[in-house]
């Protein structure tokens, strides 16, 4: 087996707050392989974001960063010096954040942008690099690439400006994506286009692709495996029809059951719903973090669970001992 | 008054915006909403929907009076809205907006908000409000605690009971969700989508419901219209649109809708993701650079919005050649 592209064990993220320390990111444990897309999913809070900004160093400085590795390429980012976290980052591990009008530079021309990694990291002179920018550009469906070179980012669309984004991502070849809601904000349509562009690019490059996401439907058409989460935690994880048609977990149940189907919802049947509320994460929580919220709870929720491993890598943090049924009338 | 009255009639609405593109350069027109024409019934949901900068919120603005139309007409319950006052105009059409971070007051507790427009109506004695206050906050799913608190305090979700409980309180006629739950999270999406119908279905709402999304759209609406580039470019009953779409752009956001099936890749919506200037609209058919069927008699001539087929009205000139290839000759 080779080595995965990104290897992270048991990191945590805490923050300090005014009334503690929030625990925003839990003992979390993924890998991505070279040309596999790994989405992580989970509601606004659960720590998806914060997990990709930890990887790529960009956490707020407040934040304390622990770790058992976190390996970038067998590489441990974790002790890292800055200059060589430097050499890797927006070279060969890239991000591609989801608001492409306040990520990019208003100051600067797409051209000017799309080269300075590249010219950074010393792939090659200027000719080169405005050649690859057109390249790119071309490469994720903007015509007149080489006019485009010369504009500033308000004079593009939405869906201009995160192609632009992923045409930057790509500029030095990376062997890892970090996509954080890369689509979010963008008309349905567009979206669809753009998911297909970094589907195939990723193939066609070999890249690994950490995906965060909120949408289940994403997930279901572009994830090779899946990473729930849940306030700071992975509460399952796996292939991502196993983790679709048997959740081990109640609370990916209770998303995968909530979303509005054209087929299945009809007007007078309601949708599933998770009740309650995310708990604090500040101070830390024992046991179960979704009891409270859960049909399924139990006693013995209240303490430790473990992670619990099926076949295919398939993982889950609950006692149940099946799949968890959906509860809705007529289930997809 | 008739029940054959609609309680929302739009006629041939337009409105024009002049866009300035820098200090010396000379304004143009940009058509936001180009001649629009629906009508709501007595107890329905017409569902719009739409990608950004299609005119659906501008269209939203100019039922709730917040924008006056260039041309036509907009009539709530018969009467003409720029003939009400804006009080008058508050008791028959209520909004609730995407945003419910921004659409509350952050120094009014709950309470307060909710009973607002009670008070500015003069609407019963202080306890009576405050009697119609908690009966509300009970209908929405809000606990009697809530009363006391104030936006910053609340969830998301519980934030977007609120809006509806306020707009809900002079029981108006005619309800504008305009994207009610996009800033939402998706088990909260579905809880504020269970309240809508539950209160659909106890109350009788007439409403309005915009989104961008089909999927939820159809759980509420009893009819849909599709817009593109400010015109209404589909119309008809919420499962016919679902099921035999007629515009290939309803087509192509209905198959934008990624439903989560880890069986099915990526739809194909065979759009292309280039989005027409509004300033430039293309001339003929404002989708045909975008549409899979495009014909020459898209280039040059716009489609009306009219019957082919079914009980819906569509404006494609490859709908109409479609429609009449089926008819034996």
């Amino acid at each position: 087996m080779t080595t995965p592209v990104l290897d992270v064990k048991q990191l945590a993220v805490q923050i300090p707050v005014a009334d503690g320390i929030l625990h925003a990111v839990r003992d979390v444990t993924l890998t991505v392989a070279r040309g596999e897309t790994l989405c992580v999913v989970g509601e606004s809070g659960c720590g998806k974001s914060l997990t990709s900004l930890a990887v790529m160093g960009l956490l707020p400085s407040s934040a304390r960063r622990t770790a058992a590795h976190m390996r970038f390429a067998g590489e441990d980012l974790l002790d890292m010096t800055p200059r060589r976290l430097r050499e890797l980052r927006g070279n060969r591990m890239a991000m591609i954040f989801q608001e492409p009008m306040t990520s990019l530079n208003p100051a600067w021309t797409i051209g000017d942008q799309l080269t300075e990694p590249f010219l950074r990291h010393g792939k090659g002179n200027r000719r080169e690099a405005t050649d690859r920018a057109v390249f790119l550009l071309e490469r994720v469906g903007i015509a007149a690439a080489g006019r485009r070179l010369v504009q500033y980012p308000h004079e593009l669309s939405g869906g201009l400006r995160q192609r632009v984004m992923i045409a930057m991502a790509l500029m030095c070849g990376p062997d890892l994506i970090l996509a954080d809601e890369p689509t979010t904000a963008l008309d349905v349509t567009i979206q669809a286009e753009i998911l297909h562009l970094l589907a195939e690019l990723q193939q066609e490059f070999g890249m690994g692709l950490l995906l965060v996401t909120h949408d289940l439907g994403i997930v279901a058409r572009v994830a090779h495996r899946v990473a729930v989460m849940y306030a700071g935690e992975v509460v399952e994880s796996g292939p991502t029809v196993t983790v679709f048609d048997e959740p081990r977990h109640p609370y990916t149940r209770g998303l995968i059951d909530c979303i509005p189907i054209p087929a299945r919802s009809r007007p007078g049947v309601p949708l599933g719903t998770i009740p309650g509320l995310v708990p604090s994460l500040v101070g830390g929580i024992e046991g179960c973090a979704f009891r409270e919220r859960c049909a399924f709870a139990t006693e013995p929720c209240a303490r430790p669970v473990p992670v619990v491993t099926g076949a295919e890598d398939h993982a889950w943090r609950c006692i149940l001992p099946a799949a968890v049924p959906s509860l809705l009338e007529n289930p997809a | 008054m008739s029940d054959q009255q609609p309680i929302l009639e739009l006629r041939n609405v337009v409105k024009r915006y002049s866009v300035g593109r820098g200090m010396f350069a000379p304004k143009r027109p940009l058509m936001a909403v180009g001649g629009v024409s629906l009508s709501v019934p007595r107890g329905q949901v017409l569902g719009l929907v739409g990608e950004s900068g299609c005119g659906k919120s501008t269209l939203a603005k100019m039922v709730l009076g917040l924008e006056t139309p260039t041309e036509g007409e907009v009539l709530i319950d018969g009467r003409p809205i720029a003939q009400l006052g804006r009080l008058e105009r508050a008791r028959l059409v209520q909004p609730v907006f995407q945003d419910p971070y921004s659409s509350l007051n952050p120094r009014k507790t709950i309470a307060s908000i909710v009973g607002l427009p009670l008070a500015v109506h003069g609407e019963g004695s202080a306890a009576e409000r405050e009697t119609r206050v908690a009966e509300m906050l009970a209908l929405v799913g809000l606990s009697p605690r809530h009363a006391a608190a104030y936006p910053s305090q609340l969830s998301g979700g519980q934030r977007q009971r609120v809006a509806i409980a306020r707009a809900l309180i002079l029981k108006p006629q005619l309800l504008i969700c305009d994207e009610p739950t996009s800033a939402l999270d998706v088990s909260v999406q579905a809880q504020i989508l269970n309240l809508l119908m539950d209160l659909q279905s106890r109350l009788g709402l007439t409403s309005l419901f915009i989104s961008h999304n089909l999927a939820v759209v159809q759980m509420l609406a009893t009819r849909v219209a599709v817009m593109y580039l400010g015109r209404v470019v589909e119309e008809g009953p919420t499962a016919e649109v679902m099921v035999r779409a007629q515009h290939p752009y309803s087509r192509g956001l209905l198959a934008s809708v990624l439903t989560p099936d880890p069986r099915l890749g990526l739809p194909d919506t065979r759009l292309g993701s280039v989005f027409p200037d509004p300033l430039a609209p293309p001339p003929g058919c404002a989708f045909h650079p975008r549409c899979p069927l495009v014909f020459d008699r898209c280039k040059v001539e716009a489609p009306r919005l009219r019957n082919h087929q079914g009980a819906s009205r569509a404006a494609c000139h490859a709908a109409e050649r479609d429609a009449a290839a089926m008819i034996p000759a």
